[in-house]
């Protein structure tokens, strides 16, 4: 049973229609025993920093899901569900995340280079693009080097290098996925890349 | 890096994906569902569909052809027609839908734009826009491409943009099913005067066409109805082509 947290953030028709697609038995839950009897967890988000991690906290789940990776349980964070595992986010202002993940989360324009005509790539990164894959990651056992997934954001993951497991060039290099022990995250949404992205959540429903 | 995205866009009525030159004239082409699977295993990076019914019957039946469409395929789908309210975009997300396109709701009432950017993320808020030249300007057109809202295009692009849309789909009225290519002089236009990006509509009638665009670095997206309905164009041989020319796709 995977558990996918539901504390008010964001759409989860996709990201519960791939895991049904996939076989996956799946409760959208803000109840803390039945996260605690999941096997695995997924925190979704689309949004502002601030206002999802008041709302996550509100939900008084924070230190379940703290305890239940720490005991080994798989937990994937997606899009903004990965960032709110980072230790802080400087998205107007700077706030404290979960700190299960190494780093930071800034704006990509204030990293981005200028380029030869003048200006800077668009902000915010939305598309397919492809991965630069850590080898032998669990997460990426039915995806190769270069396959592409799909990004919409304005903010990224930087200081990480030790948790980053894929990357994507935008001009600089851009968090695509970390993994610090049983705790995943995304960048991308691989509810919306296609075959690719249904392998990266088939291979964490295997984990 | 990023790449250049190809979009199939669907026009439904009654149930079934129609198609229009002109804007005039509807043509019956396929089943959706059916349409979208094909697209989805032939290359397509995303999927619009249109809502072109009138009634409240077809309106739930067009509901039913999404929910069913984002159940099975997923890549981004925006979905575009009658929306006119924040109910109208809370329908259509609830049914699947990643993007809510916006375009003569947007004229009736700009605040929609901001209303849905700020409920959804402007990520989520794609403003689709008719234009035409009229006596040497670009103008808005409302209702399918039906009246000259006097409105000069460009303005509302940036308006539309400062307001909250995070994507904006550029239809000229001028090109499009003409298949002479791309409007590049109105697309210019635009990309020279906002950063989030630019779907090109209208006009795409080989191949070569899709290059020509996106030798123009304003350009993010290509998005053609019957080239690829009608199977002139088959978007993966459309990429295999694209690479070889040096364009970044996904293949």
């Amino acid at each position: 049973m995977i558990a996918v947290i539901d504390y008010g953030v964001g759409n989860l028709f996709s990201l519960t229609a791939s895991l049904k697609f996939l076989g996956a038995e799946t409760i959208v839950t803000n109840k803390k025993e039945e996260i605690q009897a999941a096997d695995r967890v997924i925190l979704p988000g689309v949004g502002a920093f601030e206002d999802a991690i008041a709302k996550l906290r509100a939900t008084g789940l924070v230190d379940t899901i703290v305890e239940e990776t720490g005991k080994g349980k798989p937990l994937l964070g997606i899009c903004l569900g990965m960032q709110l595992l980072f230790e802080k986010s400087y998205e107007y202002g700077e706030h404290e995340g979960l700190g299960l993940i190494k780093g930071e989360i800034a704006p990509i324009e204030e990293d981005l280079p200028i380029r030869a005509d003048g200006e800077k790539l668009k902000v915010p990164h939305i598309g397919w693009n492809s991965l630069k894959l850590k080898s032998d990651e669990p997460l990426f056992k039915y995806i190769k080097e270069g396959d592409h997934v799909y990004y919409v954001h304005s903010f990224y993951g930087r200081n990480c290098l030790e948790n980053t497991i894929a990357s994507s060039n935008y001009d600089i290099e851009i968090t695509g996925a970390v993994r610090s022990g049983s705790v995943y995250g995304t960048q991308f949404h691989p509810e919306k890349s296609g075959s690719v992205g249904l392998n990266i959540l088939k291979a964490f429903i295997e984990l | 890096m990023i790449t250049k995205r190809i979009i199939p866009c669907l026009d439904v009525r009654n149930g079934r994906v129609v198609k229009g030159i002109n804007f005039e004239g509807v043509q019956d082409v396929a089943d959706p569902v059916e349409m979208a699977r094909f697209y989805n295993e032939n290359g397509a990076d995303e999927l619009v569909f249109y809502d072109i019914t009138a009634s409240v019957e077809e309106r739930k039946l067009f509901s039913n052809i999404l929910t069913d469409v984002a159940s099975q395929i997923f890549i981004p789908l925006t979905v575009g027609g009658g929306i006119n309210t924040l109910e109208d975009f809370d329908r259509v997300l609830k049914c699947g839908a990643d993007k809510v396109s916006v375009n003569s709701g947007a004229i009736r009432n700009p605040d929609i734009i901001e209303q849905g950017a700020k409920k959804y993320g402007d990520q989520c808020v794609v403003l689709s826009m008719d234009i035409k030249r009229v006596d040497g300007a670009f103008k808005l057109f409302s209702k399918g491409g039906r009246e000259n809202t006097g409105i000069d295009a460009l303005q509302w692009a940036v308006d539309g943009v400062n307001r909250g849309a995070g994507e904006l789909v550029v239809n000229s009225i001028d090109t499009d099913g003409v298949k002479e290519g791309f409007d590049l002089e109105m697309l210019d236009a635009i990309a020279a005067r906002v950063s989030v990006p630019i779907i090109a509509s209208g006009g795409a009638g080989k191949m070569e066409h899709f290059s020509q665009l996106f030798q123009h670095p304003g350009m993010d997206a290509g998005l053609a109805a019957s080239i690829f309905h009608f199977k002139e164009i088959n978007i993966l041989d459309l990429k295999e082509y694209l690479r070889k020319e040096g364009v970044e796709v996904r293949l």
